[in-house]
């Protein structure tokens, strides 16, 4: 095997991992925003909108970690054991999330648990997968082929900043993706929800922005010395130009720009983190080529994935098509 | 006490795999009753299979949002607890779970949602052809996952190179020694699993003398594959145990309770083995039988455990009753079949008192097969993880300590406690309620494209 796939399986993973903040990212959103609903039949709409595709969403989630352990099963070996507690408080929200969808309408009286169950493992969720965010730029105290520092290392200030940024980041993706399955009421409140999470997206944004050259040297020589300063000005400008259009639509009664432009959010901070990070999958000790699972494993996993994925893609996309417009309110209880 | 990660860790991932095989045990023969019911009643037209549909499918958007939640854990035990496993074996087993996610899970979650919330808005044939998605989306899944679980009792197609395996054949890893006795045996016992709990359901109802000509369907169909199954799977279960002889003896030798290599081996009935006298106390056995029925002749030599090294050996006593278990169950469901089969052959099936009464108390029979099952295999490969060659202690993620691993498994318990307390709660509430009325059904079908998905136990 003579090709070189660690840049393929690069791609694939960041597009799996990327896919997963989007789409588990507007969902948890929804959740994060579900206390803020005035009454039971709003808190139902919001549920039903993400009903049908949350489970498809966590898919990606899935993904994302068995194709690590696949590409790059060395870094799967060192930073999911360094993230032992973010990781299973992660899962923890997830389950308590998860199950309410369906709990809550088979409860009769105890309706108000599992929206509390839905509302705190969003949240507990969200905030844990921004630690891990945050543990990851930050870096890893690595020895030979082992994680070397310990469980509670993750208790820093940067990862408890990126955990409360990322709160406000999937509030504004699931607030955008309200406004755009929504109307009336609820569609207003959205909005003026949306508004809040964007000052607060982009008040972590520049925090973050200007915190991560002084985390690491690498960070800093990588974004401010020429002529890389040249290659990636557009990133801070065009992110720049998204959160300005996106403040206008969301001002001038938009119902999809605004869920377009906070995804756009995302994927220019996403691939600032690309750049921040990029050879290394454990920053700052192991490159992507060097945690790389054999050409073999990758070579074999490779092929399935160029058929299976764009076809994942297809039915995934129909699904969405059959339950696309607005979630109505007519809620007959049988 | 010293908190030692190794053996917190193994119980930590006992009990999650535990609580998570559950569901799919129940979930993965019921997407296939779904397809049935739906087929059935797309192509005859027949109400009652809509509403045995409609009903069914409630169950099983509860358990399966359950085995979703409870399975995303599952990957990533292996990198917390068990890094020492992703980086040896990453190169083979990680690309067999990877196309368990990409080819099953994506199926089942993307058609899911059409399967629960999509009647009134795709056309018949295409809510047909997401339930068989989602059907085959389970088994894809089983596929997968338990190709790469043999691969780990009987391991192949593999070579090691500073101390991490490389894949030499991919078809010798997928299909290696164990998987088609192990897929074989498992999924017919979800199956068998899914459908006791349909009969006791329908039992349940039938003695309530409720939702009658639905019950009577279900528990007719449920009995009919039963009588396939059970005895189909007495048959895969030897032959199974055969395969597991010749791979791991010693395992064979725990779950047979048998110390000494010897001819004529007796099948202990009843001991308890104990592992400082390296004997059986109380034992009550039947000479010659076990050489008998695994090596089809009464003079033929079992290994017995103190053939193997004490550093080799799984815990006797767990195998040993666990597969008593999971036999002493399997008698039992063999009974009650044949018990059915004989009623029904006097036309009397469900007029019998007695026998709807016992299936009712049969609904967790298959569920307590397979945890024996899977806890007779998985304890058996002990104390290896990748047995032969890598050792459970040694697969350990160097990084954690006892009282992090003590934290988090007093936290999946607490959490595992009230979720599937509720659950089992909520699924008992449907259970009760049964298959909805005539006017209900009927209306699930024919009413306008109203646009609102809700809760799948809501429809």
């Amino acid at each position: 095997m003579h090709i070189d796939l660690v840049p393929v399986w690069t791609v694939i993973l960041g597009v799996g991992v990327f896919m997963y903040v989007l789409l588990d990212g507007f969902d948890l959103g929804v959740g994060i925003l579900f206390p803020l609903a005035h009454d039971d039949a709003s808190r139902t709409l919001m549920m039903n909108s993400v009903a049908p595709v949350w489970d498809g969403n966590e898919t990606w989630l899935i993904l994302g970690g068995t194709a690590l352990m696949a590409a790059f099963p060395l870094a799967f070996a060192i930073v999911i054991p360094a993230l032992y507690f973010p990781i299973l408080l992660m899962l923890l929200g997830l389950i308590f999330r998860g199950v309410a969808f369906e709990f809550r309408l088979k409860a009769h009286s105890g309706r108000h648990w599992w929206d509390l169950s839905f509302f705190t493992g969003s949240v507990v969720a969200t905030f844990f997968q921004g630690v891990v965010l945050g543990v990851y730029v930050q870096g890893f105290a690595v020895s030979g082929r082992h994680f070397a520092g310990g469980s509670f290392d993750w208790v820093k200030p940067f990862p408890l900043a990126t955990g409360a940024g990322l709160l406000f980041g999937y509030g504004l993706l699931g607030a955008t993706w309200l406004v755009m399955k929504t109307e009336g009421d609820l569609q207003k409140k959205s909005r003026a929800q949306a508004r809040t999470c964007l000052f607060g997206v982009l008040a972590f944004i520049a925090m973050v922005s200007l915190w991560t050259p002084y985390l690491h040297p690498k960070i800093m020589e990588r974004w401010f010395t020429w002529p890389n300063m040249a290659f990636l000005a557009p990133v801070p400008i065009v992110t720049a130009g998204i959160a300005v259009a996106l403040w206008r639509s969301l001002s001038r009664g938009g119902e999809f720009v605004p869920f377009i432009a906070a995804m756009g959010l995302f994927a220019m901070c996403y691939l600032g983190l690309g750049v921040s990070v990029f050879p290394y999958v454990v920053p700052w000790t192991i490159t992507l080529w060097d945690a790389a699972s054999s050409p073999g494993s990758q070579a074999f996993l490779l092929v399935g994935t160029l058929v299976i994925l764009p076809i994942v893609f297809m039915y995934t996309g129909w699904s969405y098509y059959v339950f696309r417009g607005k979630v109505r309110a007519e809620l007959g209880h049988h | 006490m010293e908190l030692d990660p190794v053996l917190l860790s193994r119980l930590q991932f006992a009990f999650v795999i535990a609580f998570h095989i559950l569901l799919p045990a129940f979930t993965v023969g019921l997407a296939s009753y779904i397809v049935v019911l739906e087929g059935m009643y797309f192509w005859r037209g027949d109400a009652t299979y809509l509403r045995l549909s409609l009903f069914w499918t409630k169950m099983f958007a509860v358990s399966f949002g359950m085995g979703v939640v409870s399975g995303i854990v599952m990957p990533f035990q292996l990198g917390t607890n068990w890094s020492g496993l992703s980086d040896t074996a990453g190169n083979v087993l990680a690309p067999l779970l990877t196309y368990e996610g990409l080819i099953a899970f994506f199926l089942e979650a993307g058609f899911l949602g059409i399967l629960l919330f999509g009647r009134k808005l795709v056309p018949p044939w295409v809510h047909l052809f997401a339930a068989v998605m989602v059907g085959s989306g389970t088994l894809f899944s089983s596929f997968w996952i338990l190709s790469a679980n043999s691969w780990m009792h009987t391991p192949a197609g593999y070579e090691i190179v500073d101390g991490r395996y490389f894949v030499r054949s991919w078809v010798d890893v997928i299909f290696n020694p164990s998987f088609p006795y192990r897929i074989a045996h498992t999924v017919t016992g979800f199956y068998i699993t899914t459908a006791f709990v349909v009969i006791a359901v329908s039992a349940w109802h039938l003695r309530q003398r409720q939702h009658v000509p639905e019950s009577r369907r279900a528990m007719s169909m449920g009995l009919g594959l039963l009588i396939l199954l059970v005895p189909l799977q007495i048959v895969l279960g030897d032959a199974h145990g055969l395969n597991t002889l010749e791979h791991q003896p010693v395992k064979v030798a725990a779950m047979e309770g048998l110390w000494e290599t010897q001819a004529r081996a007796p099948a202990v009935v009843f001991a308890l083995p104990d592992t400082t006298s390296e004997s059986n106390r109380f034992e009550i056995a039947i000479p010659g039988l076990a050489s008998f029925y695994l090596l089809h002749d009464m003079n033929g030599v079992v290994k017995g455990l103190k053939a193997f090294p004490p550093a080799d050996r799984p815990p006797v006593g767990i195998v040993f009753w666990a597969f008593r278990i999971m036999v002493g169950v399997g008698v039992l469901m063999l009974a009650v079949v044949t018990w059915g089969v004989w009623l029904r052959l006097r036309g009397s099936l469900f007029d019998s008192p007695a026998f709807l009464f016992v299936c009712n108390f049969m609904a967790p029979a298959g569920f307590v097969a397979v945890i024996a099952g899977w806890t007779v295999t998985e304890v058996g490969r002990q104390p290896w993880v990748v047995y032969g060659l890598l050792r459970t202690r040694d697969a350990v993620s160097p990084s954690i300590t006892g009282l992090d691993v003590l934290l988090s498994l007093l936290l999946y318990m607490t959490v595992y406690a009230v979720i599937f307390s509720a659950g089992l709660f909520y699924l008992f509430r449907i259970a009760r309620a049964g298959p909805p009325t005539e006017l209900e059904a009927r209306d699930a079908r024919l009413s306008e494209r109203p646009a609102r998905p809700l809760s799948a136990a809501e429809i």
